[in-house]
């Protein structure tokens, strides 16, 4: 046994740490659940599960007085992918399976339908069950979609329509163009899978070290607190990288996402995030010593704002000018913005490099904070 | 009989005290659930306003004119820059400064004019499909309307066609709020309450009390239901308080019954606290218990229809959905809230929370004394 | 052990604390002293020892000593550096063992001590020396390739220690550093810290609750309630009981603990406890024998002091009068006294390959106090932990008051109170609210519970702390807090795990006053302890090792086992030990 002060290299304090640190990643579960599992299976759920589009929507058709007209409208809405047509008797019938939630929405041909269109003016009746309003509106757009689609090809018996002046919509969707929603949701996994094993897990094993005591004997080694810091940050930096290369490979192999920006920016951008997560992580640890009070701390100032005001699935331009103005102190915003224009646009210099700033200057507010308020005491 | 309710009656007390006891643990509790309400409330829309849009008005005339001031008069589109040539589209578009634009071709009054059909071109941002597809979605009306007026206005018969005369039920306004907040109360409540069961037993066991516990004369189902009851007392507190946020704050009405809401909240939060407790049963150690909640709780908010509609989900998971307390109560908060459904229609819902509570608390139950070792 | 010679007298001391105060302010609580002005100093390469009751102010003093804690006041020097302003140099000298040592619970012991070696800067050369000699002292050589988090209690304390001690520092600071550890272990432990002195010249400043430990150092520093009670060399202590120290012994029909009891409430007595079968007393008044019922005591002859009895004048001449000892319960436990009260026959409980119980058999009588010995990890928790039904068995059959408690009805349970060798009550919840639950949890209610805890509230002193959350309680008091939870409900049977690890000789005195008492009042009661003389307040003991029983029998039984030729009384660590050696000498033969 040698006497003296032998206090070693910082770097191999460094690595020793960040050593037992991987070892314990690689002993629990929950790392690997939260590493390797969820970005999988959130990759999963939002590829295939997540989707807008709607299909096979039952619809109620009451119609009143058969005719030649109501039968072929009838047949058109049948042919379309979107509905499954379920003929009712009565309006009253109708309604009941509409409160019921047999059917989402009521097509109702009135009696004299056929008449009024020979006259020029017919008027259908279409009840929605609103309660899911996204679901209605589109069911509502989709039915007169199909029902100006009919009347364009049949209702005028195959002689052409009359000419008269009209306005239509010539529809161009850049960056996405087959209007697929998941590579617009993809993105988003990349930021929760980040989100959670930067702040969530980084704030729970450093409370969990308060807990159960293995501070006290550690502060009092020669090691010293940017040691501490770093080593909570090197292992759980590799884990974020390895979620991103799981999300980046999978979305491209399940889904087709395109990246069209440059790998390595999306590397650097993913980096100064996990960082920014690092930081918010370390510094709710230094303030809460509760493995119960972190997570919820966790939960409230990174996950929720990951999701909800990060522009991933709510556009944040459709919201009350207050709140767009509290996105802007979340990061998640700007890691989103960045994300969805490499995937889908490019290297957008003038969109990505104010988003990089922000998180490296907020990574560097946070890191500062976490050494400032990091100190080797107890009490 | 008496002796086991007092029992219960304790170690329900006590688990409320250790979760209130703590005035930063009561915060905890309450505010984050207000908090996130207001929050999502806002934030949680996928109604626009305020879109900003790019013009590209080559036309000039007075039809353009009018069909651009039809599209800033709804109140949706907000013109962020007026172009002069189509090679300026890509910037504003690239650097999201508009979330579309708009061009009008030369010649648009002159179609209009020759009875023709006129076009106009709509440039929208594919990154979020959302915004785009709904963005369109208005356009299409707001063209159309203004096609109508044109022809109206000069002179022309009423088209001979088919008029869609749409009535909304429960929501006439078709606001994504109005069913967005009650679907809060499952959300929000189910996240919190099976967090906070799966740590109550995971940081008994990390302090050795259950151990005290188990020794004492509760047997594994009271316990159960002492662990599984203050968790759902607070989950009722949070709700209700989300209920109150909705209707106070957000001014939506409440058209069913509360005792039928509330029995079914008590029916999910059974199912939840099921399902936490589980959990905290396998878990290890008290890190375990929250990620392993946070796993479990991320799904079953992606597959509940908060956020997409179940009925887009392919086949297979939506028979998976099955399994999702959440997806339950978010139909059931729907229906009572806003359709003033009745008993007999959640029926099904309420047998199949029944089904869920009742094979994950016994489970629980169990694997509270033969999970020692 | 004095300074070595070539140490200069006036040369800075490595340790020089002057007036160090802290005070603890506990949010919507009164503020806490401490460490009320304390000033001592150690010299290089000395042994100081830091003695006092819980609460007594040892573990903040440590930690300030440490650099963890910040005085409020005063000035602590270590190494001649000022450790408040800044702490890191400090750190990268010297050697701190918390008293309750985080070891990574995930993490293998080779991987702990690698750990440590690394962020202490032990190089290979040095690792290649130094962790077998310290496994060889922790017994934790086959234990390498475990988790940490899977060893006992004893051998997680062993394990922190060699963390400590993976190189030799300047200053050891050690906080209690033999709490839960057995004899062996202990005289190993203590072999390689003073071997550490004596070689390398190191200082080293423990707290301690074993006085047998301050006996042996160079200093002593007594500490009661945050001040300095006193400060010596143990010599010096030991000489305040000089001509103040008997031996009584009591006639044939009369247990050495009866006597104890007896003369432990006698006026003019400061101390008394069992050794060897007779009964060593501590009088007020040198050279006075103590006054005693003439029907118990035979004999009565002076005999030398030690460490133990100076302090324990001192401290009693600080503290005052004793503490009720005695504890009177309302309903006595029923039955025939005869009859037995626990039984276990061929118990065997296997964790995976290793077998942590093997065949072991006893029958525990009612009224009886049962203590299991054994060495860390000899399957003495394990046994406990199946005879509360907390695991099942994997063999044979044991039944606590005619049931198997793992599958027997609540009622069953409602016979049984258990102290858990952690403490393990609501630290979040007041003492008062943690008393309320239990007695909730054993069925009382109404007029009856609010006379069950106010019971407890004065059998336990636990009035004054009433609102107090239990989990910051000194352990003193957490102590008394899991016995009086224990019997809220007056149970029959009472088992008791390391209850009296790291508590003061004054409390440990009252707590074996209050078992004596509750033994004789019906209660069957069992126990396992590390404090060999307190096997002596025993009526029957085993000793285990290794999952078997190496031997059972009245404490007089066992201590005869190991009596040597030189007519000298083993006392019982001396017995213990000899047990255990012999049977592993034997187990080694045997593999051979």
């Amino acid at each position: 046994m040698s006497s003296g002060p032998t206090p070693g290299s910082s770097l191999r304090r460094l690595l020793a740490l960040t050593r037992k640190e991987t070892w314990q990643i690689l002993r629990d579960p929950s790392a690997i659940a939260i590493g390797v599992v969820l970005p999988l299976l959130m990759l999963i759920l939002f590829g295939y599960g997540l989707s807008f589009d709607i299909r096979n929507l039952p619809v109620a058709v009451v119609v009143e007085q058969a005719s030649d007209e109501t039968t072929s409208a009838e047949a058109a809405l049948r042919l379309s992918r979107y509905f499954v047509v379920h003929p009712t008797r009565t309006m009253a019938d109708a309604q009941r399976r509409l409160a019921a939630h047999e059917v989402n929405a009521i097509l109702r041909f009135p009696p004299d339908f056929a008449r009024d269109l020979a006259r020029g003016e017919a008027t259908l009746q279409l009840v929605v069950n609103a309660s899911e309003a996204n679901t209605a509106r589109m069911a509502a757009a989709y039915v007169r979609g199909a029902i100006s689609t009919w009347q364009a090809r049949d209702a005028h018996d195959g002689h052409p329509a009359p000419e008269i002046p009209n306005v239509t919509l010539e529809q161009r969707l850049w960056f996405n163009e087959a209007n697929r929603s998941q590579w617009f949701l993809v993105p988003g996994v990349i930021v929760l899978v980040m989100t959670l094993i930067g702040a969530l897990l980084t704030s729970l094993v450093i409370a969990r070290e308060w807990e159960r005591g293995t501070f006290e004997a550690l502060f009092a080694t020669p090691v010293r607190r940017g040691e501490i810091l770093l080593s909570k940050i090197i292992p759980y930096f590799a884990m974020g990288m390895l979620g991103l290369a799981l999300s980046v490979v999978g979305s491209q192999v399940l889904f087709g996402v395109p990246l069209r920006g440059s790998l390595w920016l999306l590397v650097l951008v993913s980096s100064l995030y996990l960082l920014v997560a690092l930081g918010i992580g370390l510094v709710i640890s230094t303030k809460t010593r509760s493995q119960f009070l972190a997570n919820q701390i966790t939960f409230l100032v990174t996950f929720l704002p990951a999701t909800m005001l990060s522009g991933f699935i709510f556009d944040i331009r459709s919201m009350p000018v207050a709140l767009q103005f509290i996105t802007q102190v979340f990061p998640a915003r700007y890691f989103v913005s960045s994300l969805q224009t490499l995937f889908l646009v490019g290297d957008v210099w003038a969109l990505v490099l104010p988003d990089a700033a922000v998180l490296a200057a907020m990574a560097a507010v946070l890191m500062g904070i976490a050494y400032r308020s990091t100190h080797k005491r107890i009490a | 009989m008496v002796d086991t309710l007092f029992r219960i009656f304790a170690l329900i007390r006590k688990e409320l005290l250790a979760v209130l006891k703590d005035p930063k643990s009561r915060v905890t509790v309450l505010v984050p659930p207000i908090l996130q309400c207001l929050i999502f409330g806002n934030a949680a829309s996928y109604d626009l306003n305020r879109v900003p849009y790019v013009l590209l008005d080559l036309d000039h005339s007075g039809a353009s004119h009018a069909l651009v001031a039809a599209i800033e008069g709804s109140g949706v589109f907000e013109r962020a820059a007026t172009l002069d040539d189509a090679s300026q589209i890509a910037e504003p578009i690239t650097r999201r400064q508009a979330a579309l634009a708009v061009v009008i071709g030369h010649g648009f009054e002159r179609r209009l004019m020759h009875a023709e059909t006129a076009q106009v071109q709509v440039i929208t941002d594919g990154r979020n499909t959302n915004t785009a597809g709904t963005a369109q979605g208005y356009l299409g009306t707001i063209t159309a309307d203004f096609a109508e007026a044109w022809r109206a206005d000069h002179g022309y018969p009423a088209t001979p066609g088919v008029r869609i005369e749409t009535r909304a039920w429960y929501n006439p306004n078709l606001e994504t709020r109005w069913n967005m907040i009650p679907s809060l109360i499952g959300s929000i409540t189910m996240m919190m309450t099976m967090i906070l069961t799966a740590m109550s037993v995971a940081r008994e066991r990390e302090a050795g009390t259950f151990e005290q516990l188990l020794v004492t004369p509760y047997r594994p189902t009271e316990i159960m239901i002492g662990k599984a009851v203050p968790s759902m007392l607070v989950g009722l507190v949070q709700a209700s308080s989300i209920l109150l946020v909705a209707q106070l704050w957000f001014r939506i009405p409440f058209a069913g019954s509360y005792g039928l809401l509330y029995l079914c909240l008590v029916e999910f939060l059974a199912a939840s606290v099921g399902i936490g407790l589980f959990i905290s049963s396998i878990a290890r150690n008290l890190q375990q218990a929250m990620i392993g909640s946070v796993v479990v709780v991320m799904p079953f908010m992606l597959m509940s229809g908060l956020t997409t509609p179940i009925m887009t989900m392919p086949d297979a998971l939506q028979a998976l959905t099955a399994l999702n307390p959440l997806r339950y109560a978010i139909s059931m908060t729907r229906e009572i809230y806003l359709e003033a459904a009745g008993i007999r229609q959640l029926l099904p819902e309420m047998l199949s929370l029944l089904a869920i509570a009742a094979i994950t608390l016994p489970i629980a139950a169990w694997m509270f004394r033969n999970r020692m070792a | 052990m004095s300074p070595p010679a070539e140490a200069p007298p006036d040369a800075p001391r490595p340790v020089h604390v002057k007036a160090a105060r802290k005070v603890f302010r506990p949010a919507g609580r009164d503020p806490v002293v401490a460490v009320d002005g304390v000033s001592f100093s150690a010299p290089r390469s000395t042994l100081t020892a830091l003695v006092g009751p819980d609460g007594g102010g040892k573990t903040t003093l440590l930690r300030m000593m440490a650099g963890l804690v910040a005085p409020d006041g005063g000035s602590i020097r270590i190494l001649g550096f000022d450790v408040a302003a800044d702490p890191q140099p400090v750190h990268e000298r010297i050697g701190y063992m918390p008293q309750k040592f985080g070891l990574y619970e995930d993490l293998t012991v080779g991987q702990n001590m690698a750990l440590y070696a690394d962020l202490h800067g032990v190089d290979r050369d040095a690792r290649a020396t130094v962790f077998p000699r310290l496994l060889k002292m922790t017994d934790l050589g086959p234990f390498t390739g475990r988790l940490a988090g899977a060893l006992s209690g004893g051998m997680k304390q062993k394990l922190g220690l060699a963390c400590t001690l993976v190189r030799s520092p300047e200053l050891l600071l050690l906080d209690e550093p033999t709490v839960g550890v057995d004899p062996l272990s202990r005289r190993e432990l203590w072999a390689i810290v003073r071997q550490l002195v004596g070689e390398s010249g190191l200082t080293v400043v423990v707290s301690t609750s074993y006085l047998d430990e301050a006996a042996f150092c160079d200093h002593t520093v007594a500490l009661h309630q945050g001040r300095v009670l006193a400060e010596g060399t143990p010599a010096e202590i030991t000489a305040r009981a000089a001509g103040r120290v008997f031996v009584a012994t009591s006639g044939p029909a009369t247990p050495a603990r009866q006597l104890q009891a007896h003369l432990f409430q006698q006026p003019g007595v400061v101390d008394a406890v069992p050794e060897a079968g007779q009964v060593r007393v501590v009088v007020e008044q040198p050279g006075l024998p103590p006054r005693a019922d003439d029907a118990l005591v035979v004999a009565c002859t002076p005999t030398a002091p030690r460490y133990e009895d100076g302090f324990m004048v001192l401290f009693r001449a600080a503290v005052g009068d004793a503490p009720a000892a005695s504890i009177d319960l309302t309903r006595r436990p029923d039955g025939p006294a005869e009859l037995p009260v626990v039984e276990v026959s061929d118990l065997v409980r296997r964790f995976g390959d290793f077998v942590a119980v093997n065949h072991v058999s006893f029958a525990v009588r009612r009224g009886e106090i049962f203590g299991l010995l054994g060495p860390n990890g000899a399957g003495k928790s394990t046994t406990f932990r199946m005879l509360c039904g907390l695991i099942p068995a994997s063999g044979g059959t044991l039944r606590v008051a005619g049931a198997d408690l793992r599958n027997a009805r609540a009622e069953a349970r409602q016979r049984l109170g258990y102290v858990a060798q952690k403490f393990s009550l609501y630290g979040d919840l007041s003492v008062h609210e943690n008393l309320d639950f239990f007695a909730s949890a054993y069925g009382l209610r109404g007029k009856a519970k609010r006379a069950r805890i106010a019971w407890a509230k004065a059998q336990f002193e636990l009035e004054a702390v009433a609102r107090v959350p239990s989990g910051q309680l000194p352990g003193g008091y957490k102590q008394r807090l899991a016995m009086a939870a224990a019997l809220l409900h007056e149970p029959g049977i009472l088992f008791l795990d390391e209850a009296t690890s790291g508590a003061d000789p004054l409390a440990r005195r009252a707590f074996w006053g209050r078992i004596t008492h509750l033994a004789e009042q019906g209660v069957t009661v069992i126990v396992t302890t590390h404090f060999m003389e307190e096997a002596e307040y025993c009526d029957r003991i085993i000793i285990m090792d290794g999952g078997s029983a190496l031997a059972m029998g009245p404490p007089a039984e066992i201590r005869a086992q190991a009596r040597s030729g030189d007519g000298h009384e083993p006392t019982m660590e001396d017995a213990f030990i000899a047990i255990v050696e012999a049977a592993r000498q034997v187990a080694r033969e045997a593999a051979a």
